[in-house]
């Protein structure tokens, strides 16, 4: 235990006394984003050596037409609408009255609608079993981590021969926009700090074209202070090398090879496709869609609701912070009219998002 | 439109009481936002339990009910003259369970050395409430020198916590949600007079008493900080976590910080007094775990957690509900 | 990405697994893993196991999840 303590110290010290050219690192993962934050690390790492986040919050990168869609399902008389507790809060784009329900999933549980938050996509399967009668639609978002345990569960409902229960997609997968923004010149990364769960799923391997043919530096990491400061040290090293591969700075967990039954599953209910993400734009080969076998499973295809295309809100300036170009405090709706409380932008609707995790965690006090 | 999260404790809890309760009511004395009013030298404080489960590792409603309003007059300083208790009750109530809430009720104000003196019933039609909400009001009389509040806070004074936080929120949230968590997470659900009384005759050294019920210590930390306009550092290697309750909260991804506790006391003194107040605690069994966890620093007012490896981070108030994660 | 916690397992059901961490126990399904047995580490995401590992790999991996011990700890 006093090892770990010690070589925190040591990294700590090691990555503060970083002397050479200002190097940026970029990492692609929510929980990276909040560990980060949580531990102070900007506060702890040299200027000359930046951590940025990049799209990697999937709630924040969810199109807010996609909340509009699950509140117009929820709508629908009978249907039961489950959902990851992360995305209750988000607004759709509907306007607010002074009195009326936030256009939110959370606001229309409140108005009566069926919403419920499950930890576990299992727990919608389990209600859609026990209620034959009502429609159970599974709200499903996340990236690699998350797809295989919903992939899984609709496989379930399939072999049960569940009629009641589907899901409506906006899952996402991070390998291509991690290649889009490599190539970006305006960002010009010298390295990815990798995120640890979903390598957990796809592997290490995932990442070197990356590393070889693109020349970034990659490091999968954990979430502890520790293991964050090993991956980055271990970029560090890269950089002055002048190498570019992949370190698994996470091997207890991300093994060669990822985890080939949990891609199979995906494979089986998934296919790729190109996919928008909000504050981005539409990104080729970026989500996922229900297989065309499995359209029964697909609550796009299963219930007729109008969606209107969404607007994305004036001056909100999620896109280039989603890119890493600018932080959080540039733009100008940053505090004032775009908080944690009323987020108008994808950054700060999740708490996960750079501009929640950056409003929740700093030093200032933003009144 | 209310929602959940006007009820938490949190940001909407907070701007409801300031935006449509205060500016009606009027009053200085409710305005003071302790967790009981001081009048005179009296204290006088009201709650309601409405908490599902009723039945929960390590107590329940009717034990809740009362602890939580003896704890609220204990916070200000008072010694407890009597306990009112109001029932609302669904029609279709097993008796059984009221028999057992109630017995539950006279067990604690036993243990706590008070008596239930006044009461009221009242049935409503199926669906109109959920099983059984019950009221407490409580009344006390305060000594001249020992009135801890919010407002008394004043730099250099540590900050001590009587014991383990998340305990309760996280024992009645796995079971509410049915997360199928088993385990050591059990509720502190507490009468907290006898452990404060120890502190009584250090009289107006103890400078605020609180109890981090809904929306957790920092809740009530920056109450307090806000009140007394300081700024208060907590040591995050210090805040004590039971190891059960860390993993829940993990799996969960919540914020030990933000959940409710009942059984537990956030304490400040001057630095000198802290040892001295750390033993009298350490000495009763509601206070074995006390530790010091903070200091009122010179500063902007608010919260802030310094990890053991200098990292700062502000302390906010949560925004609402506490809602289990998977990002 | 997301949160998920290593936990020891302590029953096997088929498909099913009970597992064990810091005094919490829960019930997780193992369709996404292979060839686990009682007393293997699972890593439990949104109620499934997504991978697994030797003890001694995640001995490591609590060590480091207990963040740096604090000198107080029930």
């Amino acid at each position: 235990m006093a090892d770990l303590k010690a070589e925190t110290r040591e990294l700590l010290e090691g990555l503060q006394g970083w002397s050479g050219r200002p190097l940026t690192f970029m990492e692609v993962c929510g929980t990276h984003t909040m560990s980060a934050a949580r531990f102070g690390l900007r506060s702890l790492l040299p200027a000359n050596l930046r951590l940025i986040s990049g799209p990697g919050c999937p709630v924040c990168v969810t199109p807010v037409d996609y909340i509009d869609h699950a509140l117009a399902l929820a709508k629908v008389p009978g249907l039961t609408l489950c959902t990851f507790g992360d995305l209750v809060r988000v607004p759709g784009s509907a306007a607010k009255g002074q009195d009326k329900a936030p256009p939110s999933l959370q606001g229309a549980k409140a108005s009566g609608a069926d919403v419920r938050v499950v930890y576990s996509p299992t727990d919608a399967l389990n209600l859609a079993r026990e209620s034959p009668k009502s429609e159970v639609v599974f709200l499903s978002v996340g990236f690699e981590t998350t797809t295989p345990t919903i992939a899984a569960t609709v496989l379930r409902a399939r072999s049960e021969g569940l009629e009641n229960f589907s899901i409506l997609v906006a899952n996402k997968t991070i390998p291509e926009p991690m290649r889009t923004l490599a190539t970006a010149p305006e960002l010009g990364l010298d390295g990815y700090l990798c995120p640890g769960h979903v390598s957990i799923v796809l592997g290490p391997e995932v990442f070197e074209p990356i590393a070889r043919e693109l020349k970034v530096p990659c490091a999968i990491a954990g979430f502890e202070l520790v293991e964050i400061l090993r991956g980055i040290q271990a970029l560090v090293r890269q950089v002055e090398a002048g190498e570019s591969r992949v370190d698994n700075c996470y091997p207890y967990a991300v093994k060669a090879g990822g985890n080939p039954r949990a891609r199979a599953m995906v494979d089986e209910v998934f296919e790729p496709a190109d996919s928008r993400w909000r504050g981005l734009g539409m990104l080729p080969n970026s989500g996922l869609k229900v297989r065309e076998e499995l359209a029964r499973f697909d609550a796009a295809l299963r219930f007729e609701v109008e969606v209107l295309p969404a607007v994305e809100p004036k001056g909100c300036r999620c896109g280039e912070v989603l890119r890493g170009l600018i932080d959080p405090l540039e733009c100008g709706l940053f505090g004032t009219r775009c908080t944690p409380d009323a987020p108008r932008g994808a950054c700060m609707v999740s708490s996960e998002g750079s501009c929640a995790a950056r409003y929740h965690y700093s030093e200032g006090d933003w009144r | 439109m209310i929602l959940m999260g006007h009820g938490a404790g949190g940001r909407l809890s907070s701007d409801l009481i300031s935006n449509h309760f205060l500016p009606r009511f009027q009053s200085a004395t409710l305005s003071q936002l302790a967790d009981s009013a001081v009048i005179g030298d009296l204290a006088l404080t009201t709650d309601s339990y409405v908490v599902t489960p009723r039945q929960f590792p390590g107590g329940d409603i009717g034990r809740l009910s009362i602890a939580g309003t003896v704890n609220d007059l204990t916070m200000v300083g008072a010694r407890v003259l009597g306990i009112t208790a109001a029932f609302i009750i669904e029609e279709g109530f097993a008796l059984q369970e009221l028999d057992a809430i109630v017995a539950s009720m006279a067990e604690t104000a036993k243990e706590a050395g008070v008596e239930i003196v006044a009461g009221d019933t009242k049935v409503v039609p199926r669906g109109a409430c959920d099983g059984l909400f019950i009221t407490t009001s409580g009344l006390g009389r305060l000594d001249a020198h020992f009135r801890p509040m919010p407002h008394r806070a004043v730099v250099g004074d540590a900050v001590l916590c009587t014991g383990t936080l998340g305990d309760h929120g996280m024992a009645v949230m796995v079971k509410r949600e049915g997360l199928g968590f088993e385990g050591e997470l059990t509720s502190d659900v507490a009468p907290l007079c006898g452990l404060l009384d120890l502190l009584r005759d250090l009289g107006d050294d103890v400078h605020v008493l609180r109890d981090p019920t809904r929306g957790g210590a920092v809740q009530s930390l920056l109450e307090v900080a806000n009140a007394s306009a300081v700024r208060i550092s907590l040591e995050e290697a210090a805040i004590p976590v039971r190891r059960a309750v860390r993993t829940a909260c993990e799996l969960l991804g919540i914020d030990p910080l933000y959940v409710a506790n009942e059984g537990k006391a956030l304490v400040c003194v001057p630095e000198g007094s802290a040892d001295e107040v750390l033993r009298r605690l350490r000495s009763h069994p509601y206070g074995e775990e006390a530790v010091k966890i903070g200091h009122v620093v010179p500063g902007r007012p608010g919260c802030e957690l310094r990890s053991e490896f200098g990292g700062l981070r502000s302390l906010r108030m949560a925004t609402g509900e506490i809602l289990p994660r998977i990002c | 990405m997301c949160l998920a916690v290593p936990m020891r397992l302590v029953e096997v059901h088929a498909d099913r697994g009970k597992v064990q961490s810091s005094g919490v126990e829960l019930e997780v399904s193992l369709t996404l893993v292979d060839g686990v047995a009682v007393g293997d580490y699972v890593i439990v995401h949104a109620g499934y196991a997504i991978q697994f590992m030797s003890a001694q790999e995640a001995e490591e991996n609590l060590a480091i999840l207990e963040r740096l011990e604090a000198s107080w700890r029930t």
